[in-house]
């Protein structure tokens, strides 16, 4: 049985988890301030949006303080990843971890670390952090999970989880193999989230208007066009075309209006010149590729156009990002 | 002989001040910009910087206060050559119109309203600092040629050729100009929308390998195109690109000051050019189709913004 389960990271995902959880089994959370633990010790998690909860939550910010649990979720981002689970390493021997960030690789990561059973998981809500404990549900969108097929994890653990979640309000869906998932999401946002960087663009109809030359969907096509080859050579069958799913995004009520659109993780660091994901997203689908054999040229323009973009505000030099061939 | 440059911005001052010190060469200018005409009407043309002249220039912003000229130069923008053209065509009603502007497609778009055109391509550059005074930033040659499909006589275009070189714009005729013009195209659509992309200068995005590798695969595009057209290159543009890191290093590249303030860019005469010729040859240009498409968003991504302050 799953009672307790631990959310390590309080940023926008980890928040809507650990707000909509919270009302159904026991959490605590793992973050990386101890101002930020406190004040949710004080206040608790506030959630508004299109759910309007209010949760009571354990936060701490020292690994040795997190009470005992059954599963953790890692929903910090992938830059954070290595160091999040080296806060845990030799914790929590019986439970099992589950990891969400975006792109590929995140399980390994978290298995150089301990022995758990690892639940790979994509998800596609979305929220907006109004502060450290109110969070905005935006996207009420699902949470795809899935065993990690490097660890013996149970299905029946990742059907318990996903119930669980469902169970708190969330849209969570369990699949035997997370992979056809994975990459249906990786290949989509590497597309959204580099044009969306790159752009200054939110997630808006144009990302899938491709009539004239120069419209942004056929760049946004072509880039989808290489991850599904990229898929095919890896033997993925993709769960979801990527074009539909960006397709259906903008023509969606909330990111098809460009007043109140879903900015993509991308920009928001972008326009915050913070580091982006562009390593665990575009970067991983393009070394996946060069593995494969598979030629991704506009990918890989993408990848060094972020990274340089990165570059600019003197971040990262970007030079093992010329190692990639085009 | 009697001249009228069309666009008196930061170029076209450049061509009409050194012209205008010339005794057998009389001087006029079209703009839309009230200040800066008056200012010229007033003081005259002022060049600084590189250059340092005062000359006598008639400037309207009513293109039919301009008496018919033998010559036109279009120093434009690119995205207003067909606006300003369409105006001033009266005015060359038996000339020869040379274009000076960046990028592609320009020289087409006059010869729907004159009768003969100059294909031309400039180096020099500098930016207007107060009405009517302009900097000159660079040095450089000019290279004109007959544009093919209306071409101007040999003899007008030596002319002008003569005329520019002995007003202090060393200027080359040739019997063709694409070369010199593609060299130039391929050079700017390879590193401009880059720094607006990127925010990085000249030297930096010649220096980090993630964009130097990346400019390498749209000047192989330009090249191909060029060679479709049987187009000969003047030199190298992966060459000219290593020159301009070393001697403007931190120079931001044009694109990028529109970038910084938020002003509509010449993507479409640059990678859109190379882009629209590369499909009539049957020449793929994926990578300088994916710039149009970015920075086509990145202007959109301003229309929904206020401007920044420019830098």
């Amino acid at each position: 049985m799953i009672e307790r389960v631990c959310i390590i990271g309080a940023g926008t995902i980890g928040s809507l988890l650990a707000g909509h959880l919270g009302g159904v089994c026991e959490v605590s959370v793992l973050t990386r301030r101890p101002e930020h633990a406190a004040m949710l010790r004080e206040r608790g998690l506030r959630v508004s949006g299109k759910h309007e909860l209010r949760a009571p939550v354990f936060a701490t910010a020292d690994a040795a303080e997190l009470p005992e649990f059954d599963v953790g979720i890692f929903a910090c981002k992938a830059l954070d990843l290595e160091q999040s689970a080296a806060r845990l390493a030799g914790r929590a021997p019986g439970a099992a971890m589950m990891t969400v960030q975006n792109g590929l690789g995140a399980e390994a990561v978290v298995a150089r670390h301990g022995a758990w059973p690892i639940i790979s998981a994509v998800t596609f809500m979305s929220g907006i952090r109004h502060d450290d404990t109110h969070v905005e549900y935006e996207l009420d969108t699902a949470t795809w999970l899935g065993p990690w097929a490097q660890t013996a994890t149970p299905y029946a653990l990742v059907e318990e989880l996903a119930s669980l979640m469902i169970s708190a309000g969330l849209e969570a869906e369990p699949m035997p193999d997370l992979l056809p998932a994975q990459w249906s999401k990786l290949i989509f946002n590497s597309a959204i989230n580099t044009v969306a960087a790159m752009t200054g663009l939110p997630h808006v109809a144009l990302f899938a208007q491709e009539e004239e030359f120069g419209d942004l969907g056929r760049l946004v096509h072509g880039l989808i066009d290489e991850g599904v080859a990229v898929a095919g050579a890896a033997g993925v069958r993709l769960h979801d075309d990527p074009w539909e799913m960006n397709v259906l995004a903008v023509a969606r009520g909330e990111t098809g209006h460009s007043d109140y659109a879903h900015r993509p993780s991308m920009l928001e660091d972008v326009l915050a010149e913070r580091a982006t994901e562009v390593e665990f997203i575009t970067g991983a689908l393009v070394r996946e590729a060069e593995r494969l054999g598979v030629a991704v040229p506009l990918s890989t323009a993408m990848y060094r156009l972020v990274r340089a973009r990165e570059a600019s505000w003197g971040l990262r030099d970007g030079a093992e990002a010329a190692a990639v061939v085009s | 002989m009697r001249v009228c440059v069309v666009g008196c911005g930061a170029v076209g001052s450049l061509f009409a001040a050194h012209l205008a010190t010339l005794e057998d060469v009389e001087v006029w200018a079209y703009d839309v910009v009230e200040e800066h005409v008056a200012a010229i009407n007033a003081g005259g043309l002022r060049l600084t910087g590189q250059a340092d002249v005062l000359a006598p220039v008639r400037a309207r912003t009513d293109p039919r206060e301009i008496p018919p000229c033998q010559f036109g130069i279009v120093a434009t923008k690119s995205m207003f050559t067909a606006a300003a053209i369409e105006a001033t065509a009266q005015i060359f009603v038996d000339g020869a119109v040379c274009s000076v502007q960046n990028g592609v497609g320009n020289e087409e778009l006059i010869a729907e309203h004159v009768p003969r055109v100059i294909r031309g391509t400039t180096f020099p550059a500098g930016r207007v600092v107060a009405p009517g005074v302009v900097q000159m930033d660079t040095a450089g040659d000019t290279w004109i040629g007959p544009f093919e499909d209306r071409p101007a006589t040999r003899a007008e275009i030596e002319r002008l050729a003569d005329a520019m070189t002995r007003g202090g714009m060393p200027t080359k005729a040739l019997a063709d100009a694409r070369g010199a013009q593609w060299t130039k195209l391929i050079f700017n659509a390879a590193s401009n929308p880059l720094g607006a992309l990127t925010g990085l200068t000249q030297g930096r995005l010649c220096e980090l390998p993630a964009t130097r590798a990346l400019i390498s695969g749209l000047v192989r595009e330009g090249v191909a195109v060029a060679a479709a057209l049987g187009i000969t290159l003047d030199s190298d543009p992966d060459a000219l690109v290593d020159h301009s890191a070393r001697v403007a290093y931190d120079h931001r590249a044009s694109m990028l000051q529109d970038a910084l303030a938020h002003r509509p860019t010449e993507i479409d005469a640059l990678n859109g050019g190379i882009v629209r010729f590369g499909a009539e040859q049957g020449v793929p240009t994926p990578l300088n189709e994916a710039i149009v498409a970015l920075i086509v968003g990145m202007e959109r991504a301003w229309t929904s913004q206020p401007p920044a302050m420019s830098e």
